[in-house]
This record gives structure tokens, C-alpha cells and sequence, in this order.
């Protein structure tokens, strides 16, 4: 438990403080089809957005953003059967014989892999969003997640450019902040959050993070079995650039493949750094300012 | 297509090539701000250290100008906001992990200050409270002038983050450098002699310090390289350059020569900014300097990255299937 601890959850609280919730989402369960996406929008009457055709795969939708909270990664990547590490795709082709008989038509078995991740707001343990809110309009729930109090924020924007991830957004039109609230109102009537719910494989495990950090282990050791080596386990360990994080997933490549920074850290690990300097260079101005007025002729 | 290798520097793997991070959702008002605040800060100190050296007509004029920047300081602010009408929620909490924040709080402080001693210095109105207001106006306008830089170098922006130790130098010369070049412009060359030593000071330091940040950045640095920050660093480069040799040339001797010199360095200053700004847009907008310095930093054993692979436990016997698994 000591482990899933953040700066104000669970010692704000005191009693009234909840078991830390969050999300396991296990990519290799995901069969991308989006039902996170919209039961999300649906749940929490997010705003429309105007999507066209992106070329990129299989998704239109592209990215996190305020008036998208789930999103599904689609990742297209050809993996031949007999594929030696390093190989080209040209020598892979040349050894099949691509060149003579032609390209088919995609038939099972060809060795092209999907790759299908539902991305969310991490909940950080150390939330930078949460840390530059001038307002306090962000705020560490009882459940240890991580939200935005929509009728404090006044858009000021800071913390769409301290989240490592690009996750929160200001919305058009509206001007206020908006992400993930890990369905703040379905947790206070003990209900899962929408995406959960509607996931129907099972992919977006809802619960008490201590909980799913376990199951993730075993999950992982099972796939590792499996044969899965580049799988692993992303934001679930205390020791990271956040300390970790409510929402965590279980990937089979490395986390900048599915748009996710590798090693992400909250800006505020720096701030004695960066608050010294300031001051530093504000003595140094003051020393300028001396050196101008007394310098010479007054 | 993505190889799921990015080891190598050149090879970054990345989502179809998305950004990662969101770009600032701050507009135009921002970089403007920048150069008024340090203004406004700087000329704070130039008002009181002139006026204990005995320049009181340099005070006077340096505390208009502290006074004018400060005036239009928070309209540029709020109208930057999502929600300009909760403004005043900025000052709900005093948070220091938010330089936005603790800014505010000396926005605040400083803008009352420099009030009463500018009104001071001009009517000669409420002597008590002015005797703390101009030393404290002084105090207050050196945060001002270098809490800018911490605010943005406490975000996950690669060219801002990483340059956290150099930014609020290139903000405070930068500052000196707008407030000296603002009091030669309104100061009877007679009485300016001080503000034009800071404002040559400032524009002998602002140039090598804006190089040295962007060296030290290596790769990180590539966005003031291209585009509108570039741009930006060349005008404020030329205009510095410029300004600097007429007021040094013509400054004592010459009123018209003296406003010309401090309009281009004010320009100079301002474009600094204005590079510092945009390039915090481009290394958002390219995923490739996000991931790169991350990834390197993970196969050079410096960090640990955020990924584990070995698991903690053995297999389960029997953990049946995911789905079935609540």
C-alpha cells in the first residue's frame, strides 16, 4: 500500500480516503474495436470531433485530447515467421520470393502483427498537471485519481504543457481543461468506469491498483512464457519518472511505438533546480542593476 | 511503419509519427508579456537605485515606465485565459510547485508597489506608504523579471525543461536589457547615463547567453534552428547589434539618436522572446525530441525508463483466461 502513496492521497483524507483506484490495460487482450472510445463519450456527453480519413492505419481519432479520453492505438508491423533480428524488409522479401511471385493479398498466417492499445490519462503518482494548476482546479481525489474541477479552472493552460504524456487538453469554444476523470461520478455509486465496462475482452482492467499491479505481474510472466519477450509492464513500478501511475498497461513493443514516451518524467523532480536558478539569475540582474547605477556618471 | 527498435539516434520510432506532447495552448499575448514583466520588473530597480544615487528625474521616468508595463501586464494575461472572467482564481491558492502560481502572487505584489511609488514620484502623494512601496517595488520586479523562465521550464517541454538553468539568465539580461533601452528612449540623454550602461550591458550579455543556451542543448536546441524562432533570434540578433552601436555611438549626445537605439533594442529583447516561445511549439510538436533524448538516455543505462520486462513472479499455474478474470 505504502507504495501507491501520492502527496495528498491517501493523508489528506484520513478516513475518508478510498482504496487507490486505476486501470490495467492489457494491449495483447485488445481487439481495437473502440468500444472504450465511445461508451467514454457517451458516459461523459463529450463533445463530437470532426474526424476524416488519417491514413494512419486503422485510426481516425489519433490521439488523446479534451474531447477524447479513451483512444485506440493501431500499430501495423510486419513480422515474418522467419525474420532474423536485423533483417531488412527488402531481404525478407527477396528470401520469400516476393520479388518473383508478386505481393498477395494479406491471407492468415503471413506474419503482418496488430498491435491495438486503448490509451487513457495515466493518474500519475506524480502528477505534474496536478502540481502547476495555479488554481487548484486540478486535485487528487479520494480514489487517488487525478481531476479536474471544471467550475475552478480558468484555462490557463499550464498544465497541457507539463503533462509528459499530451494528454490533457484545452477544449475549443470552452476554454477550461479536460481529460480523464476515471468516471469520478460512477466511482462515488461504486460503479466501474464506462471504458471498463464496455471493454468486452476484458482488455481495461478496473480496480484497486495494488490489486491489478499484481495480476499484471502474473500476466506478464504468462506472456514472457508465451514467448512474448518484448513484452512489459509500463508505469507500474514506483521507481519511474512518476512514480508511477494508476493507469498502467502491458505492451508487447516498446511504449514510443504506440505514441507513448518511453521514459516520462514529472517536471516538478526539477523544481528546486529550476526555482534556484531563477533566483540566481534574479541576484544576478540585481547585481546588474547595482553595477549600471553606480557605475559612472550618475 | 514502426520497427519497434529506437535505440539508434536516427532511427526514433514513434506513433505515425504524432506528437507526444501537447503543443502550448498559449497565444501571442504570452511572449509579450515576457518582455513587459521584465520590463516592468527591471525598471522597478533602474527607478530606485537612480533615486538613492541622487538621479531623481531618471526615477521618475523609470517608474512610469514600471507603472505602464504593468498596467497592461495582467489585460495581456487575462485575455490569454480559457475563462478570462475567473481570473481572479489565480490567487485562490499560493502554490510554489506552480510558478504560475507564485508569479501571480508577484504580479500582484510588484503592480501595487510600483503604484504607489510611481504615483509617489510623480505627485508626491502618500509619502509613508511609498517608503516601502519603491524599495519594495525594486525587490518585487527581479522575480518578475526571472520567474517567467521557471514557469516555462517547468514543463515537460524539451527545449524549455532542459534549458532550465540558463533560461532565467537569457529572461533577467533580457529584462535589463528592456528596461534600459525603455529609460534611454524617455530620459533626456543628460540623465540617462545609467540606463545606458545597463541597457549596453544587457545587450552585451543577451546574445552570447541566447547562443550558449541553445549550444548546450545539442540536438535539443534544433528548433531555434528553423522557422519563426530562428527568425526571431535573427532579428533580435541584428537589432541588439544595431541598438547597441548607436546608443554607444550617438546616445549621449543625440535625443532622436538615443530613441531610435532603444526602440531596436526593445525589439531586440522582445524577439528573444518571442524565439524562446515558438520554439517551445516545434520541439512539442516533433516526437522526435521527446522520444529521442528518452530512449538514448534508457540504452545508455542512464535511466531506467519507464518499462520492465522481467516479470516479479513465476507463470501461475492456472491464471485462466484474461477475460474471464474480474
Amino acid at each position: 500500500m505504502t507504495s501507491l502513496q501520492t502527496y495528498a492521497w491517501p493523508a489528506t483524507y484520513g478516513e475518508r480516503a478510498k482504496p487507490r483506484k486505476g486501470f490495467f490495460t492489457d494491449t495483447s487482450i485488445c481487439i481495437g474495436c473502440k468500444a472504450c472510445e465511445v461508451a467514454c463519450k457517451e458516459w461523459n456527453q463529450i463533445p463530437m470531433s470532426i474526424e476524416g480519413f488519417s491514413g494512419k492505419s486503422y485510426d481516425n481519432s489519433l490521439e488523446l485530447d479534451a474531447n477524447r479520453w479513451r483512444h485506440v492505438a493501431f500499430v501495423e508491423q510486419k513480422v515474418p515467421a522467419d525474420a532474423r533480428e536485423g533483417d531488412s524488409l527488402v531481404e525478407v522479401a527477396a528470401r520469400n520470393g516476393v520479388i518473383e511471385s508478386g505481393v498477395q493479398t494479406y491471407q492468415e498466417g503471413d506474419g503482418v502483427r496488430w498491435l491495438m492499445a486503448s490509451d487513457v490519462c495515466k493518474h500519475c503518482t506524480d502528477a505534474a498537471c496536478l502540481e502547476v494548476c495555479p488554481t487548484g482546479a486540478l486535485f487528487r481525489t479520494e480514489f487517488g485519481t487525478v481531476v479536474v474541477q471544471q467550475d475552478v479552472c480558468n484555462g490557463c493552460g499550464y498544465c497541457v504543457s507539463a503533462c509528459p504524456f499530451g494528454v490533457i487538453d484545452q477544449r475549443e469554444g470552452d476554454g477550461r481543461v479536460w481529460k480523464c476523470t476515471l468516471c469520478y461520478d460512477r466511482l462515488k455509486d461504486d460503479k466501474e468506469p464506462a471504458c471498463a465496462q464496455a471493454c468486452p475482452t476484458n482488455s481495461i482492467q478496473f480496480g484497486d491498483v495494488a490489486e491489478l499491479r499484481e495480476r499484471a505481474e502474473h500476466r506478464l510472466a504468462q506472456l514472457q512464457q508465451a514467448g512474448q519477450d518484448k513484452a512489459q509492464l509500463y508505469l507500474s513500478d514506483e521507481d519511474d519518472g512518476v512514480h508511477g501511475a494508476g493507469a498502467f498497461f502491458l505492451l508487447l513493443d516498446e511504449p514510443e511505438v504506440y505514441g507513448l514516451p518511453p521514459d516520462p518524467v514529472d517536471t516538478n523532480h526539477d523544481l528546486g533546480e529550476i526555482w534556484a536558478s531563477a533566483a540566481l539569475a534574479a541576484v544576478g540582474l540585481a547585481a546588474g542593476l547595482v553595477a549600471a547605477a553606480w557605475g559612472g556618471r550618475r | 511503419m514502426s520497427s519497434g527498435n529506437g535505440a539508434s539516434p536516427e532511427h526514433i520510432t514513434s506513433y505515425h509519427g504524432q506528437p507526444v506532447l501537447k503543443e502550448p495552448v498559449w497565444s501571442q499575448e504570452i511572449p509579450l508579456y515576457f518582455y513587459l514583466g521584465g520590463v516592468a520588473g527591471a525598471s522597478g530597480g533602474l527607478a530606485y537605485l537612480s533615486e538613492l544615487r541622487g538621479n531623481p528625474e531618471l526615477a521618475r521616468r523609470s517608474y512610469a515606465v514600471a507603472m505602464a508595463a504593468l498596467a497592461v501586464s495582467p489585460g495581456l494575461l487575462i485575455s490569454d485565459l480559457g475563462r478570462p472572467e475567473r481570473f481572479l482564481n489565480m490567487l485562490r491558492m499560493f502554490k510554489v510547485t506552480s510558478p504560475m502560481s507564485v508569479g501571480s502572487w508577484i504580479l500582484s505584489g510588484s503592480g501595487t508597489a510600483t503604484a504607489l511609488a510611481a504615483a509617489n514620484a510623480w505627485t508626491g502623494w502618500l509619502p509613508g506608504p511609498a517608503r516601502v512601496a519603491r524599495p519594495a517595488a525594486a525587490l518585487l520586479g527581479l522575480p518578475l523579471s526571472t520567474y517567467t523562465a521557471a514557469l516555462i521550464a517547468n514543463t515537460a517541454v524539451p527545449v524549455w525543461h532542459e534549458a532550465r538553468r540558463l533560461l532565467p539568465w537569457v529572461f533577467g539580461s533580457g529584462a535589463a536589457l528592456g528596461a534600459g533601452a525603455a529609460a534611454v528612449m524617455v530620459t533626456p540623454p543628460a540623465e540617462a547615463a545609467p540606463a545606458r550602461r545597463l541597457a549596453l550591458g544587457a545587450a552585451a550579455l543577451e546574445g552570447p547567453l541566447m547562443e550558449l543556451m541553445v549550444h548546450r542543448l545539442g540536438r535539443q536546441g534544433e528548433p531555434y534552428k528553423h522557422g519563426t524562432p530562428a527568425v526571431a533570434a535573427n532579428v533580435s540578433r541584428a537589432a541588439i547589434i544595431s541598438g547597441a552601436a548607436l546608443l554607444f555611438r550617438h546616445g549621449e549626445t543625440s535625443r532622436p539618436a538615443a530613441i531610435a537605439a532603444g526602440g531596436l533594442l526593445s525589439l531586440g529583447a522582445l524577439a528573444t522572446r518571442l524565439s524562446v516561445f515558438k520554439a517551445g511549439f516545434s520541439s512539442a510538436a516533433d516526437p522526435k525530441y521527446v522520444i529521442r533524448p528518452q530512449r538514448l538516455g534508457i540504452t545508455q543505462g542512464l535511466r531506467k525508463g519507464a518499462s520492465r520486462g522481467d516479470p516479479r513472479v513465476g507463470p501461475p499455474a492456472d491464471l485462466g483466461s484474461p477475460a474471464t478474470v474480474r
